[in-house]
């Protein structure tokens, strides 16, 4: 009974975000501020792992390519393979789910009880529209672009890692890399990096939007909405794939 | 002016409002006052459409807001300021920005324009020097005077205040009573203060209603709160030693 409510709580938020704003200029700046705030202040986060990653899976896939019948530029292969198909849109949409969604949801629930979104119901602002659909738009745009970011930096150190320890030349890696390169494995992980994207803003608004009491549950709202974004990831994550690559 | 006839509302099992019919005139401070827990707040908040009452209507000058649909609502708070118990100023915005927000959000001034008006209405609440501070830099006093700028920024013809004195020394409440006063004459204003503060009640209430576990026990002006032979009024009025001893 209570996941049917939160259910419709969660599709009556979303009908209200797609009313006519009572101002687009007024909305449109909000969407360039959380544009920084969701994107651009997230790419340092996004790098660093990135790099890490990409290292780690071009070091770890050499250690486990230990037969002479496999060619070398198969660790090039297998790590463009890995970063661009999973590690990529699911790895960096999880930590984005820890980062921006539990930012999010504390924003909006300190927001709520501290009355400044009863503020501006009784202004006649439509509330939920003037603080979620600038964020769903927001990060709808800039996961993609962080995304993309990740599986060319991920890529880039797989490379420099691989040459460094001496397992891999960079023209093997290089040829790797580009070896039966599909472009639908780039659009099927933008695909799932903005259904990822409208989870985590639209499920971290929501349990944001819908905080009562005090700071404690603001707290409280902020680990179910990186609690329920990440599994919602996951679910979606494995019906996507299904859907999109068998 | 605004009339509430026959509200009911509760929350599961418990009714909070019984039958509560009240008349809050135009140009007047009109005050709802209550023990905690006696439903001032719920009936605020149904007033002005943050909760639905399960009966009864609420009507802005002669018009039904329990009837109406959100757009229509949303026009009719248009013409509403309200300043909360905690000021609730948006914490991401300067002082100034917080006036000018409604201005942005439902006007067509130029930006110029709306800085003018936004100066001006914080001028009235003496707060011009603080134009450009964060709200976190404010004390409570100028929290509250900033929350008056920004409901006054839109010209409301209804005012409410939520609790304007909470937390508030005794001579900063004298300041933002007097405050609330000569706008809501000089702007003619419907003006609601919901409060227990028993000093502003006699410092400017012009009516007063006074709510006892969800029911309007008493109303009246506050020549009259001293002598009323109401037993519920007369336990909050002189609940003090002071008061009791002035009895």
């Amino acid at each position: 009974m209570k996941t049917l409510h939160t259910i419709g709580e969660y599709t009556l938020l979303l009908g209200r975000l797609f009313s006519k704003p009572e101002k687009f200029s007024v909305y449109w700046k909000q969407v360039i501020s959380e544009l920084d705030k969701i994107g651009v202040q997230s790419i340092g986060i996004v790098a660093l792992l990135s790099i890490f990653m990409g290292g780690v899976i071009t070091l770890q896939t050499a250690s486990n390519i230990d037969s002479a019948w496999i060619p070398t530029y198969t660790i090039g292969f297998a790590a463009r393979q890995s970063v661009i198909l999973e590690f990529s849109p699911t790895l960096i949409s999880l930590i984005l789910a820890g980062k921006v969604g539990s930012n999010i949801a504390s924003e909006i629930g300190t927001m709520r009880i501290s009355e400044q979104i009863d503020a501006l119901d009784i202004m006649g602002v439509n509330s939920a529209a003037y603080l979620i659909l600038p964020k769903v738009l927001a990060s709808l745009f800039i996961f993609p672009f962080l995304i993309i970011i990740s599986m060319f930096l991920a890529m880039l150190a797989g490379g420099f890692f691989g040459k460094a320890a001496g397992l891999i030349t960079l023209v093997d890696y290089i040829y790797g890399i580009q070896f039966d390169f599909k472009i639908f494995s780039v659009i099927y992980a933008l695909i799932k990096t903005v259904v990822f994207a409208f989870i985590i803003t639209t499920v971290s608004c929501y349990f944001g939007y819908y905080t009562k009491g005090g700071a404690l549950q603001v707290g409280e709202s902020s680990t179910k909405a990186v609690v329920f974004s990440s599994v919602y990831i996951l679910i979606a994550n494995y019906f996507l794939t299904q859907l999109l690559l068998l | 002016m605004i009339e509430v006839k026959n509200l009911y509302k509760s929350f599961l099992q418990k009714e909070v409002l019984k039958d509560v019919s009240i008349t809050f005139q135009e140009g007047k401070v009109n005050f709802i006052i209550g023990r905690s827990g006696s439903g001032k707040s719920v009936l605020t908040k149904c007033i002005v459409g943050l909760l639905n009452p399960n009966k009864g209507e609420v009507e802005y000058d002669g018009a039904s807001f329990t009837q109406m649909d959100r757009i229509e609502k949303q026009e009719i708070r248009k013409k509403i300021g309200m300043l909360f118990q905690g000021s609730a100023l948006f914490d991401s915005m300067s002082v100034i920005q917080n006036v000018m927000f409604p201005l942005s959000m439902f006007t067509d001034l130029s930006e110029g324009e709306k800085k003018d008006r936004a100066m001006d209405t914080l001028e009235r609440v003496e707060l011009q020097e603080s134009a450009d501070l964060l709200p976190a830099s404010l004390s409570g006093g100028m929290m509250k005077r900033v929350g008056i700028a920004r409901a006054l920024s839109m010209k409301p013809r209804f005012l409410f205040c939520d609790e304007p004195n909470s937390g508030l020394d005794p001579q900063t409440s004298i300041i933002i009573d007097n405050l609330i006063k000569d706008l809501t004459y000089e702007l003619n204003m419907t003006t609601v203060v919901i409060s227990h503060d028993l000093n502003s009640v006699l410092e400017i209430g012009d009516r007063i209603n006074f709510i006892h576990e969800g029911q309007v026990e008493w109303k009246g002006d506050r020549k009259d709160i001293m002598f009323s032979d109401v037993e519920s009024l007369n336990r909050f009025v002189f609940a003090s030693n002071l008061m009791k001893k002035l009895r």
